[in-house]
């Protein structure tokens, strides 16, 4: 008998913080990093008296998501109040939406490897961030003291709930940075992992099929996931201790949902609690706030201002410039990169395909250490998209080979310097005037009638050793292409 | 007659003919307050020094430029849930005890703009949850037409200033019930007229509005208060009124419907015929008397108590000592802080809201209490909907009885919310709603209310007016042992 089989089952939600200038209900500013509590009024900090009022670009970043994601925008919707207490929600509730998101219905695709795949969206509703916490100990209780940060309280979030379409954590790795793609895309979220700009909570469980009979673990919930490896490792860690678990039959079964922890250090999960039953929050509507409608004009003059989606810019890379679908994958995976990768293009008489290799080859190299900051690196990088049309010009030309080329990228892309005078500085440019290369090749000719011989005897490999002298008469500096032609030419060999 | 006894409007016909100064008039009521206050208990909170000197400024105003507004230097007072930049704002509870906040509600900016003194905070039901005022932390107060009776709530301290000559009128969150009790003029109007930005509510229910000495001033101050404002999404974008404006325009022809609900509910005798007395005014005046049906009346309490109930245990949760107020000493750790602060800082009535608020939303009593008061809003609303395609106002009692004593019902909260018997429906629906003086029962003041359909204050502003010419009572001023 050997082991039962089974399915991991994986539903996420994901916050992302919105990229509105202002708070999802009061005016003060959304920038990142400033001292504590100088981003706060009172509304935020939920003085007596004090009355929100809905940022309406928060509503139209919300719903430009949701479009992005595919899903349905009802014409009604509004916001319920999501009640706990904790000190870093002022209010002591989470202006949220239960009944009557501003988004339903949607479907995202992605890949692993050459697999598609697509997942369901259940919702993507607007609701407001609590304040940070920064406590002396582990977490609240337990700590000597806790200091409260408000600035953060109040920015717009959207959270966006999956339905239980994932089955590892390399798909849900995959489906994450497709969504992320896709929000960046739209310029709706700056999705920094880091930053908490973008976060990640997955909801994991077993469907196993123990000789016939179906038998599901129970869900676990694993808050907080602050990067794509973490989302990946913790959902196969929690897989596979759920199994193990349940071959030693030490697993809950159907019970409600367990919230744990996810400990990058130690690579492990930790169950928090078992919630005996689900939390109250005490929704209700929230009757300070009109509720939203969105007529259908509305939502298609959003629609018609949504970019080309990543997914139609794959497909279109492949059509129009040629590329693999792999490197049409990896060019649009970010905006910025794509963009720089078509005005090259524009810029460059030649084969779209080259400008792909370098772009996914030496581009890409120097932006390596940026992370999430890539875009913002190659915008801001000394190099522009036409200086290194201009480069690879001289390359497919023939004016300097393609070492040399590596070299004067190198140097553009920290000084910002043209090619042309990168290539001058340098002394790279080629010899390609033919009478001054045949000077030399009939005077190596001469110099070496052994070797003549043997290559005239059938052993053309001898030829690289003719190359080679012309080669070191000129430093390097002759077009070797050149170079081999005359030499063929004054040997008769075709 | 001394100077805090008059009208605004003849008020500001002094001031305009500049016979009396702003510092006078502000002089008087302060001097009216250091006599009978400490028996009342009005107010929480006095600014002496700043009304004085806002009444100095106008009157160097008037002096000089003579281009100040007409009811500049006519002091009022301001019902100490409203929100006042450097000035205490306590709602009555010990949760809010040194508060003060950093910011002036709209109402109140618009006061000070026009130029009113502000006397001071006067006292309310602790969160404005009450019908009595008893429920301050801070003391009741007393109701000038018999000191062992309540002046109604929760805003009573504005009420019984006004009616005592402690202020020549108040901005309030609470009207109907305290005009009633206190014999003033009190207007509640239209959801979304006057802006709630400030207002420290226990429930958007609330609103806020004047209350007066007759029903000229309660346009007046009206006209000050009412106006859209971005600041509050709730608020309306409407036209401005000029609610003074055609005041007397009378009441021919003006379809008065009685509802049957409300004459048909238990009241005292008195108050009845008081009220049918009133209604014979209005007809004497040319008023079409007619006879309609709420039939969701007898759920409106039900509903009403819940819906604010819930949202009470809602808007209270801030006050858990984190970041202003109260914050109980020595807790061990942050859930007991919260516990102790709430458990401490609140006050017996307050607690029973939140302990019906939060039950009515919790998961498995939602839909039994919140959602089937929510619909019954909805068929209340669609009563009135229905009614004023049948009349123009609303005419009935405005409360089933005049005050009671100070206690007599403290034990007994089913007793005390019968006050809100007759005011709950207009609240749940958000319309206009307005009580006059209509007369004494058993020697107390007696409430004339009219309701009228959304944005009709000024219908309801002219009929009340014809109705207080016609009377021609002298109710506005109790005869005080006080005074």
């Amino acid at each position: 008998m050997g082991y039962p089989e089974y399915q991991v089952i994986i539903g996420l939600e994901i916050h992302a913080e919105l990229a509105t200038e202002s708070k999802v209900f009061c005016s003060c500013p959304t920038t990142f990093g400033a001292a504590p509590n100088t981003q706060v009024c009172p509304i935020c900090l939920a003085l007596p008296g004090a009355l929100p009022v809905l940022n309406e670009k928060a509503v139209e970043l919300a719903v430009k998501a949701g479009l992005a994601l595919g899903c349905e925008i009802p014409p009604f919707s509004r916001f319920d109040r999501k009640h706990y207490f904790y000190p870093d929600l002022p209010k002591a509730f989470q202006t949220s939406q239960l009944d009557h998101p501003l988004c339903r219905s949607g479907i995202v695709e992605f890949r692993v490897d050459d697999q598609t795949y697509q997942v369901r969206i259940n919702r993507v509703h607007l609701e407001e961030e609590a304040g940070k916490s920064v406590h002396s100990g582990e977490r609240l209780q337990g700590s000597h003291y806790s200091l409260m940060d408000l600035n953060r309280g109040g920015l717009p979030l959207i959270e966006i709930v999956t339905e239980p379409d994932l089955r590892s954590g390399e798909q849900a790795k995959a489906f994450l940075e497709r969504l992320r793609t896709i929000l960046r895309y739209i310029e709706v979220s700056d999705c920094k992992m880091q930053e908490g700009s973008l976060r990640c909570d997955a909801n994991v469980n077993l469907s196993i099929n123990d000789n016939g009979k179906n038998v599901r673990t129970s869900i676990v919930e694993i808050k907080n996931l602050n990067s794509f490896r973490a989302v990946e490792r913790a959902i196969n860690y929690e897989a596979q201790r759920q199994y193990e678990d349940y071959l030693d039959g030490n697993m809950s079964l159907n019970a409600g949902k367990i919230t744990a922890g996810w400990s990058d250090a130690e690579g492990r999960t930790y169950v928090q609690r078992q919630k005996e039953q689900a939390d109250d929050y005490f929704y209700f509507p929230d009757p300070d706030l009109v509720p939203i409608e969105i007529s259908a004009e509305q939502v298609e003059s959003w629609r018609s201002q949504l970019p080309e989606l990543p997914a139609e810019r794959e497909a279109r890379f492949v059509t129009q410039y040629g590329l693999s679908a792999y490197d049409a994958g990896v060019l649009t995976a970010a905006k910025g990169i794509a963009d720089f990768y078509e005005t090259v293009v524009e810029n460059f008489d030649g084969d779209p395909k080259i400008v792909a290799n370098w772009v996914m080859g030496e581009v890409l190299r120097m932006l390596k250490d940026a992370g999430d900051e890539a875009e913002q690196a190659l915008a801001e990088a000394p190099l522009k998209p036409h200086m290194l049309a201009e480069l690879l010009q001289l390359l497919q030309s023939g004016a300097i080979n393609g070492n040399q080329a590596k070299e004067v990228f190198a140097e553009m892309w920290t000084s910002g310097k043209d090619a042309a005078v990168v290539v001058k500085e340098r002394g790279f440019e080629q010899i390609s005037d033919t009478a001054a290369i045949a000077e030399l090749v009939n005077a190596v000719i001469a110099a070496n009638p052994k070797v003549i011989a043997d290559i005239q005897g059938g052993k053309t490999s001898a030829m690289g050793f003719l190359v080679g002298q012309v080669m070191k008469k000129t430093a390097g500096k002759a077009n070797p292409k050149l170079v081999n032609q005359l030499i063929r030419e004054q040997l008769n060999i075709t | 007659m001394e100077l805090c006894e008059l009208t605004a409007c003849a008020l500001a016909q002094l001031l305009a003919k500049r016979e009396i100064s702003a510092e006078e008039i502000t002089s008087a009521v302060f001097k009216r307050i250091a006599v009978s206050e400490e028996l009342l208990h009005c107010y929480l909170h006095l600014d002496h020094a700043g009304a004085e000197a806002t009444a100095r400024a106008v009157d160097a105003k008037r002096q000089s430029e003579g281009s100040v507004g007409a009811l500049a230097g006519i002091p009022v007072a301001v019902m100490d849930n409203l929100s006042t930049a450097g000035l205490p704002t306590t709602c009555a509870s010990k949760v809010l005890q040194q508060y003060v906040p950093p910011f002036d509600a709209t109402v109140v900016a618009k006061i000070k703009a026009a130029g009113l003194p502000l006397l001071g905070k006067t006292n309310l039901d602790e969160f404005n949850l009450g019908a009595s005022t008893e429920s301050s932390a801070f003391g009741p107060t007393r109701n000038p037409w018999r000191t062992e009776c309540v002046p109604g709530g929760s805003a009573g301290g504005a009420a019984a200033a006004v009616a005592a000559g402690e202020a020549i009128w108040a901005v309030a969150s609470s009207h109907l019930i305290p005009a009633s009790f206190c014999g003033v003029v009190g207007l509640k109007p239209t959801y979304g007229r006057v802006s709630r930005f400030g207002l420290i509510s226990s429930s958007s229910l609330d609103q806020v509005g004047p209350l007066a000495r007759d029903v000229s001033d309660c346009a007046l101050l009206l006209n000050v208060m009412a106006g859209y404002d971005a600041l509050d999404t709730t608020s309306l974008n409407t036209e401005a009124v000029d609610f003074s404006a055609e005041l007397a325009a009378g009441v021919k022809g003006v379809r008065v419907g009685l509802p049957s609900e409300y004459f048909a509910a238990d009241a005292d005798p008195g108050v009845k015929s008081a009220v049918m007395q009133a209604i014979k005014v209005l007809e004497d005046q040319g008023a079409q008397v007619v006879e309609v049906s709420l039939p969701h009346f007898r759920y409106a309490q039900a509903a009403y108590t819940i819906l604010a109930a819930v949202e009470a245990s809602s808007g209270l949760g801030r006050y858990d000592g984190v970041r202003y107020g109260y914050r109980s000493a020595d807790a061990p750790d942050t859930n007991t802080m919260f516990s102790n602060t709430r458990g401490e800082g609140f006050g017996a009535a307050v607690k029973l809201q939140i302990l019906l608020g939060t039950f009515s939303v919790s998961t498995g009593h939602f839909a039994d209490n919140y959602l089937k008061a929510a619909k019954v809003r909805t068929l209340v609303k669609d009563d009135f909907a229905r009614v004023f395609t049948q009349c123009d106002i609303l005419a009935a009692p405005t409360t089933p009885s005049t005050a009671f004593r100070l206690g007599e019902r403290c034990a007994d909260p089913v007793m005390m919310s019968l006050v809100n018997t007759f005011r709950a429906p207009a609240d749940l629906a958000g319309l206009p709603a307005i009580s006059i003086p209509c007369g004494l029962g058993n020697g107390l003041p007696v409430g004339l209310q009219l309701i009228g359909p959304a944005m009709a204050e000024q219908r309801l502003l002219q009929a009340a007016y014809a109705y207080e010419q016609a009377a021609g009572l002298e109710l506005s001023l109790p005869p005080m042992e006080v005074r």
